[in-house]
């Protein structure tokens, strides 16, 4: 199937990444600049796959501190509590309020699992030269997109609580050192997904190879 | 007008395939991976600048009014977006306040002024090459601006907090509410490609195909 259609690459052409102007390059090892807008041509993004693993592997590793490092420490009239993400769920939870805890949980706990787990096994699918169910997982790519902001969540629930709540000495809410690897995995998820090149999921089976 | 015989490439799987004429309010898919590639609005400059401008309006509002005010053992506190950030920031959370200040005041800001400025300028065709430079700036700023996001986050901050004191919405979260609107129907009714037909060329070495 994959070898009867034509893609831009196989034609020799390169679409610009900015503005989709199909060009014809001066140079396969140097596609140049776009006519149109001037932006630098490149027939996949570069070292996709190995800048996309380095910054899963980043992400993976901040996820850890991420959830058992406390977000937020509560001190009562001298006396500290402190809050995980998973304890503001269920703080949510058992204060009546589920559906919030439920999106919390989903935001905070299952997005980031969820889009670790999804461009690690983009990833491996690419390097095995997978030809299967392409359509699938370019969607899985596009859903990893969209959803991939919303992990900020916790971090603007967290900042405006610690912004509000300062009654000293009543009460008063700190940040704990987990928020700042919470925003890391967030941030880094987020560039990891715009590095890797979901053309790269359909080059398979090509002739040529783009990754470089 | 789209050319009849316009050749684009898949930005998601690369599949090369004409572009047919799109009648406004219809949209075009790939036929391999079924990535949107284009969709036609019936006034793909004026709308969205209108929506642009109002949503520079509700920005600063947003920006300068509090998002909630709290009452407890007759105190009381509120906050601004910018105060949250500015909190973080005093509590030595400084990379966490930045990325905050970056997600909910610098990208939708600077989203809407690259936009505002690129639809005003591509308004009498053709429009120098650097309105493409913006255009290329708003949308590296897209992903960043986290309004909806930052308004369920406000709610959450809210409802976990009526639990200790009262509080109460303030004009800034309606405002963020706004915000959430007027970008998801700029989103809706914005189209880079026209804007690129009504910038001029950079020149550059590449043969363009047609």
């Amino acid at each position: 199937m994959t070898g009867t259609v034509l893609t831009a690459g196989g034609a020799g052409l390169v679409a610009c990444e900015t503005c989709a102007l199909l060009s014809r390059p001066v140079e396969v090892a140097e596609p140049g600049y776009c006519r149109r807008c001037g932006g630098k041509l490149e027939w996949r993004r570069r070292h996709s796959v190995q800048y996309t693993w380095a910054l899963v592997v980043a992400a993976a590793i901040c996820y850890i501190p991420a959830n058992v490092l406390p977000v937020l420490d509560t001190t009562t009239l001298g006396s500290t509590d402190s809050d995980t993400i998973m304890g503001g769920v269920v703080l949510l939870y058992t204060t009546g309020s589920w559906p919030l805890a439920l999106i919390v949980l989903i935001a905070s706990v299952m997005v980031p699992l969820g889009k670790l787990i999804a461009l690690s096994y983009l990833l491996t699918s690419v390097q095995r030269g997978s030809i299967q169910s392409n359509r699938e997982r370019t969607r899985l790519y596009r859903l990893v997109e969209i959803i991939g902001r919303w992990s900020m969540l916790d971090v603007f629930v967290d900042t405006f609580t610690v912004a509000l709540i300062q009654l000293q000495p009543l009460m008063s809410v700190t940040p704990g050192p987990g928020v700042l690897f919470f925003a890391a995995v967030v941030v880094l998820t987020m560039v990891a997904a715009k590095s890797f090149d979901p053309r790269l999921i359909w080059d398979s089976g090509m002739r040529r190879s783009f990754d470089g | 007008m789209t050319d009849p015989g316009e050749i684009v490439a898949c930005p998601e799987c690369d599949l090369l395939q004409h572009l047919p004429e799109l009648e406004a309010g219809t949209k075009a898919r790939c036929p391999r991976c079924g990535n949107t590639l284009a969709s036609q609005a019936s006034e793909p400059i004026d709308v969205p600048l209108a929506l642009a401008l109002a949503a520079a309006v509700v920005f600063i509002i947003a920006n300068t009014t509090p998002l909630i005010g709290l009452s407890a053992v007759g105190r009381h506190a509120s906050t601004t977006i910018p105060g949250g950030a500015l909190e973080m920031w005093r509590q030595g959370e400084v990379i966490t306040a930045m990325i905050v200040a970056f997600c909910a005041i610098i990208a939708p800001g600077s989203y809407i002024l690259f936009l505002v400025t690129t639809l005003l300028a591509v308004k009498r065709p053709p429009a120098p090459h650097w309105v493409g430079e913006l255009l290329r700036w708003a949308d590296s700023m897209q992903p960043w601006s986290m309004n909806e996001v930052m308004i369920i986050g406000i709610l959450v901050a809210l409802i976990k907090i009526a639990e200790l004191a009262t509080v109460a919405p303030g004009i800034g979260m309606y405002a963020v509410g706004g915000l959430v609107v007027l970008f998801t129907a700029i989103m809706i009714t914005f189209d880079p490609r026209e804007v690129w037909k009504r910038i001029e060329w950079t020149g550059g070495v590449a043969e363009t195909v047609r």
